[in-house]
């Protein structure tokens, strides 16, 4: 999407960025050599606290992922993309333990034992259904915005992450639900310099993967081609004989499958409970401000760094690691307001 | 940025001037006044002063939204701050109200200051996710600085005695004070909103191009009418805290922005009146469903949707465009 702007032939190097790196560099080999602070950490709690900022970071990609996919071609800033992870991870437990629900709609209601569905279904069917979902409330709600001020996508995905939310915790309470990580990737691995839990590890690489081939279905198929071409100029396309209108519900249906897909990660993770993506979208909205929405693989670097920019905040200085993000937010403001990635406005 | 608002850029001929009201408007604020007046005998006076609070609070978002188009998703920050700081001098230095309620005032326009100087360098959407992200920051920096008191808040707050004469120990004389604090604030909006100054942000509304190159440094603009309305955010927020003798996290939580979104979304973006009906009817709604857990939330994200669907103009927009009156 980026690539349509880029006009100058030649590298320029980025020298304010790079100045700025260099001065932190001499700042913090400055600090160590005077004595008057270390950098030096036990490696275990090192290591631990990037793993876990890994994590993080994943969940922040494949958010902010979503949130530009969505972005780019409904021109409206998703606030129910927390909802929506937090419907990801309800449904992948509503799957795997059906009984439990059905009982509070009628007692004495029960399914078959075939019909609870582990991990590995609801990895697949949960974002197919909460992207059906997606689809549903594209066609009936969202798309009646579209010829309106951005602003009044924000303020309706508000309302509809309250309405999701708040039936979450009349039905099932503020407490949060367990929800077991699967058989096979319980237990620790060795990576030959750390013991890593084999689900973080599964985390990273299966968010990683998906992040992989969202970039590759829209930088290198011919319906991301499309895609693309209909985030510059609707119309246009649509005279060609794509039908748009579809095209949209459908990324919005996929936007928020991927939120989905974040949701039933997380579910082992974090307990299952209605707040889940409220504490995590608002972080997201500022990883976006940080990486700007023009690129797809700007998101999802922003969002992997920033995971372990927070997660080494932790390691050493664990009173920030709750607002680190927001000050790089401020930083990158002031620096370059675009965003890192992101086109001047 | 065109957010459906009522008020006309060319004022129509007015027949007479009382403050700078049109004569509709005239007869509203007569009419709120004497519902100031009346209201206390009849309906429970905390009950009341909650919804001055949120009234002046959605007045002070108001002036963003409706006069600059600035949608600030992060209100609650300066809210928030303001009942902090008034709480703690109040409690503290042992501060007399008025003093307590501005500093917690100058506070709330110290930090919109800094917030709205980072937030305007980005338009529309952008500046909406980053004040929202600036306010996560703040409520971060308030559920662990010291003085906030963490998750139990600042409790106990007297209330004192205004000027150091008028104990306010009363419920009657409380609301009073707020009932005062809330007209002086509401006629300064108004006053600010119809000022030249006041054309300029409506120009900004409009057309911020066009008034760039009419020569205006439209940032400065924007940056004065944050710092304005942060400020009257802050009173509101130290207000409150007198009055429940209470600031808690909930007053910096992102929910508190949403709920202030809604009361203009629901009264009526870029009217004088529209936020204090608006702040009327959700503060009701709360109390009202307060027994019911969170069907509180699933109700106002339902207004909340049926507003942007429904009626964009609020509920008196709605009313000045079908009797063709500014409100």
């Amino acid at each position: 999407m980026s690539a349509t702007t880029a006009t100058a032939n030649t590298v320029r190097l980025p020298v304010r960025g790079i100045a700025a790196v260099a001065v932190v560099v001499a700042a913090a080999v400055g600090l160590q050599l005077s004595g008057s602070f270390t950098f030096y950490r036990p490696m275990p709690l090192l290591l631990g606290q990037l793993s876990l900022g890994l994590i993080n970071g994943a969940f922040y990609a494949l958010l902010s992922l979503g949130l530009a996919v969505i972005f780019g071609m409904l021109n409206i800033i998703n606030f129910a993309h927390g909802a929506v992870f937090m419907l990801g991870a309800f449904t992948a437990w509503g799957m795997a333990t059906p009984n439990t629900w059905l009982g509070m709609i009628q007692p004495g209601l029960q399914v078959p034992d075939w019909l609870q569905l582990g991990y590995w279904p609801a990895l697949i069917i949960a974002p197919l259904i909460v992207g059906a979902f997606g689809y549903l409330l594209e066609k009936t709600v969202i798309s009646r915005l579209y010829k309106l001020d951005h602003l009044y996508g924000l303020l309706l995905t508000f309302g509809l992450a309250l309405i999701f939310e708040g039936l979450a915790r009349n039905a099932f309470g503020s407490s949060g639900m367990p929800y077991r990580i699967p058989a096979a990737l319980s237990g620790p691995v060795d990576l030959g310099f750390m013991f890593m839990p084999k689900y973080r590890l599964w985390v990273v690489v299966a968010a990683g993967g998906m992040c992989l081939i969202t970039w590759l279905l829209i930088e290198k198929t011919q319906l991301g081609a499309r895609l693309r071409a209909a985030t510059e100029n609707p119309g246009l396309v649509q005279a060609f004989g794509v039908n748009v209108p579809r095209m949209i519900s459908l990324t919005y249906a996929g936007g928020v499958a991927l939120a989905a897909f974040a949701g039933v990660l997380a579910a082992p993770i974090y307990s299952v409970n209605p707040n889940m993506g409220s504490s995590f979208i608002i972080t997201v909205f500022a990883v976006v401000v940080i990486g700007g929405m023009g690129s797809i693989l700007g998101s999802i670097v922003t969002g992997f760094g920033l995971g372990i920019v927070e997660g080494l905040t932790k390691v050493y200085y664990p009173q920030f690691s709750a607002t680190v993000i927001f000050l790089v937010m401020v930083i990158v403001l002031l620096v370059r307001p675009a965003g890192l990635f992101g086109k001047a406005a | 940025m065109s957010v459906t608002t009522l008020a006309p850029t060319a004022a129509p001929a007015r027949p007479f001037d009382f403050l700078g009201f049109s004569s509709a408007q005239a007869w509203a604020f007569l009419v709120l006044v004497g519902l100031i007046i009346a209201c206390p005998w009849v309906i429970y006076p905390v009950f009341l002063m909650k919804l001055l609070c949120f009234a002046l609070f959605a007045c002070a978002f108001n002036l963003l939204i409706g006069y600059v188009g600035l949608m600030s998703f992060g209100h609650a920050a300066y809210f928030g701050i303001g009942s902090y700081v008034t709480a703690w001098t109040a409690k503290t230095w042992g501060l007399t109200p008025e003093l307590a309620i501005l500093l917690g005032g100058f506070t709330g326009a110290l930090l919109g200051l800094a917030f709205g100087w980072l937030a305007i360098r980005r338009q529309g959407i952008y500046f909406a996710m980053i004040t929202l992200a600036l306010a996560q920051m703040s409520y971060f920096f308030c559920l662990q600085a010291p003085f906030t008191g963490g998750e139990d808040g600042i409790q106990q707050v007297p209330r004192g005695a205004l000027f150091g004469i008028f104990s306010l120990r009363t419920d009657m004389a409380m609301y009073a004070v707020v009932a005062g604090v809330f007209l002086i604030c509401f006629l300064l909006i108004h006053r600010i909103v119809h000022s030249p100054f006041g054309q300029i942000l409506k120009a900004i509304r409009e057309n911020e191009p066009r008034a760039t190159s009419l020569g205006y440094r439209t940032d400065d603009y924007k940056l004065m009418a944050f710092v304005l309305s942060t400020f009257v955010a802050g009173i509101a927020g130290g207000t409150k805290a007198l009055v429940f003798g209470i600031a808690t996290l909930t007053d910096v939580n992102y929910a508190m922005s949403g709920e202030v979104v809604l009361m203009n979304l629901l009264g009526g973006m870029g009217t004088i009146f529209g936020p204090v009906v608006g702040a009327g009817i959700i503060v009701w709604t709360e109390s009202a469903l307060a027994g019911a857990g969170s069907w509180v939330t699933v109700t106002q994200g339902v207004i909340f949707v049926a507003c942007v669907l429904a009626f964009r103009r609020g509920i008196i927009g709605e009313i000045a465009a079908k009797l063709r009156i500014i409100l």
